[in-house]
């Protein structure tokens, strides 16, 4: 395993990556980037970037066009890799139960150990007690919990998400920002997470990286320095609210350098 | 003007009923008043005595329609579900054998008939005729239910590695089954409508003959009482086909696949 310049080993390493669409629209060109082991890292740009597009290269779903995507080896086997979708994508045929125990039941688990599993990771997503809801009677913010808890599973390595409470209010996305970070302490998966909100990278992420508009690649590099937690303190702090001013400026050049 | 919902339910079901009602009373009174005499329009109470008296010959040919109807069904769904899986693993396949469907899908039946009565026996050439207007809802809704996978599901079945054995029973049939289900409501009463144009055609009388031509021969000795007891027979047949595969629809777990 590499050790990177942290000298903490990379998941995933992208050097020089392209990406052309069979239409010739090229969603990525250049892109240089590590998830590294442990590290929450936000991914920040404007719409069409090809953010998504290098969640999808991370997760093997995409090979790309030109460059190189490494993967850890041990990422490879099925279930490794967790993914949350900007929608909660969930089956609407099965209740909650069977949603999240999908990944399992995929990889052949017995259903008795099956269910188990699924039913503690729907508590600890904090729904304990809704296992036989339809996904249609869930709140837009309980069935991205569901869609959370599914993609943990399988306990994976690295959760990757695309801007998964986009769609949600600001209250609930406050709290699933929140019980995301918990969540993280207490499973310990790295988390590559992409957004297109300055706040919400300042408030989840040890760092962040800002892409370029089409075609994507990393314009700019951002640590962010705060009290582990964070919580509603942080959230107050002017600690975030500099940083967030300095993302935001540097997002805001990353867009205009283009735009 | 809305009703409430509690008021609702009653009325949807008693409005229908008391205007047939009112109608059926109204025929009856008109018949008699108007002393119209039966070979020209009997009145209901004497179709329903006809219904009775005749049912030596309606029962069996009633059981000969129906029976024809259901195993074109059988056939349409068998043959619809094949070639639609069969569309979806090959766009070669489809693009080469879908024109052909739709040709034989907008061809009247009642101009196929009689090219079928020449190569087949009569009760071949309606069984056929009648799978044949039945079969293409079930290959055109199932194909495009086929086609209507969540591209995030379709994502995370490749993510967790899932074999095509799992695809099909976990993801494809699923998604496919409310458009399936739709697909064989329109082809429950075209194999009716098809069996019946098909009979008419055929002209095939004595025993093992349906419903159809008891119309037709009816028609020939002017016995218009059992005509209409014959129709009604066809009626009811058509609303019992219908009303039996909507309930199937309401079976489906939870919301189904959105239509």
């Amino acid at each position: 395993m590499k050790q990177n310049a942290e000298g903490r080993a990379a998941l995933v390493r992208m050097r020089d990556v392209a990406l052309a669409w069979g239409n010739g629209v090229t969603a990525l060109d250049g892109l240089t980037l590590d998830v590294r082991a442990g590290e929450f890292l936000a991914i920040l740009g404007p719409s069409g970037c090809g953010k998504s597009t290098a969640l999808r290269l991370m997760a093997g779903l995409l090979a790309p066009t030109r460059g190189q995507v490494r993967r850890d080896g041990g990422l490879t086997a099925a279930g490794r890799v967790g993914f949350v979708f900007q929608d909660p994508t969930l089956t609407p045929w099965s209740r909650a139960l069977a949603n999240v125990r999908l990944p399992l039941d995929l990889a052949g688990v017995a259903r008795a150990e099956a269910n188990e599993r699924a039913a503690a990771m729907l508590a600890l997503v904090g729904l304990a007690g809704f296992e036989r809801a339809w996904p249609h009677e869930l709140s837009g913010g309980m069935r991205m919990r569901v869609s959370i808890a599914r993609a943990l599973a399988t306990h994976p390595d690295l959760l990757l998400m695309d801007e998964p409470f986009a769609a949600l209010d600001e209250f609930t996305r406050a709290r699933l920002n929140d019980d995301l970070l918990a969540l993280r302490d207490q499973l310990g998966f790295t988390v590559a997470f992409v957004t297109h909100s300055s706040w919400e990278s300042v408030y989840l992420a040890d760092r962040i990286v800002i892409m370029s508009a089409r075609p994507g690649r990393v314009l700019d590099e951002i640590g962010v320095t705060a009290p582990p937690g964070r919580g509603a303190a942080f959230r107050a702090s002017p600690a975030y609210a500099s940083q967030c001013a300095a993302v935001l400026a540097l997002a805001a050049a990353a867009s205009g350098a283009v735009a | 003007m809305s009703v409430p919902a509690s008021r609702g339910a009653p009325l949807r079901l008693l409005t229908p009923l008391l205007t047939g009602f009112a109608a059926l009373a109204l025929w009856e009174l008109a018949v008699r008043w108007l002393a119209i005499p039966p070979y020209i329009l009997p009145g209901p109470v004497q179709v329903l005595q006809t219904l009775w008296s005749d049912q030596a010959i309606l029962a069996p040919a009633l059981g000969v329609t129906l029976w024809t109807t259901l195993e074109a069904l059988a056939l349409a769904v068998v043959g619809g579900v094949l070639l639609a899986l069969l569309f979806s693993r090959s766009r070669l396949l489809s693009a080469a054998l879908y024109p052909f469907a739709v040709v034989l899908q907008v061809t009247p039946v009642i101009a196929i008939a009689p090219l079928l009565l020449v190569w087949l026996e009569p009760g071949s050439a309606v069984l056929v005729c009648a799978f044949l207007v039945a079969f293409f809802p079930v290959l055109s809704n199932t194909a495009a239910g086929l086609q209507a996978i969540d591209p995030g599901l379709d994502e995370l079945f490749r993510l967790y590695g899932a074999s095509r054995w799992q695809r099909l029973v976990r993801l494809e049939a699923p998604t496919a089954a409310p458009h399936f289900l739709a697909g064989l409501r329109i082809a429950g009463g075209l194999a009716l409508i098809g069996a019946i144009v098909a009979e008419i055609a055929a002209g095939a009388a004595g025993q093992g003959s349906g419903l159809a031509w008891r119309i037709v021969e009816a028609g020939y000795r002017l016995n218009i009482p059992r005509m209409f007891a014959a129709l009604l027979l066809i009626s009811v047949s058509g609303v019992l086909i219908h009303a039996g595969l909507s309930l199937l629809s309401r079976l489906l777990p939870g919301r189904g696949a959105p239509p």
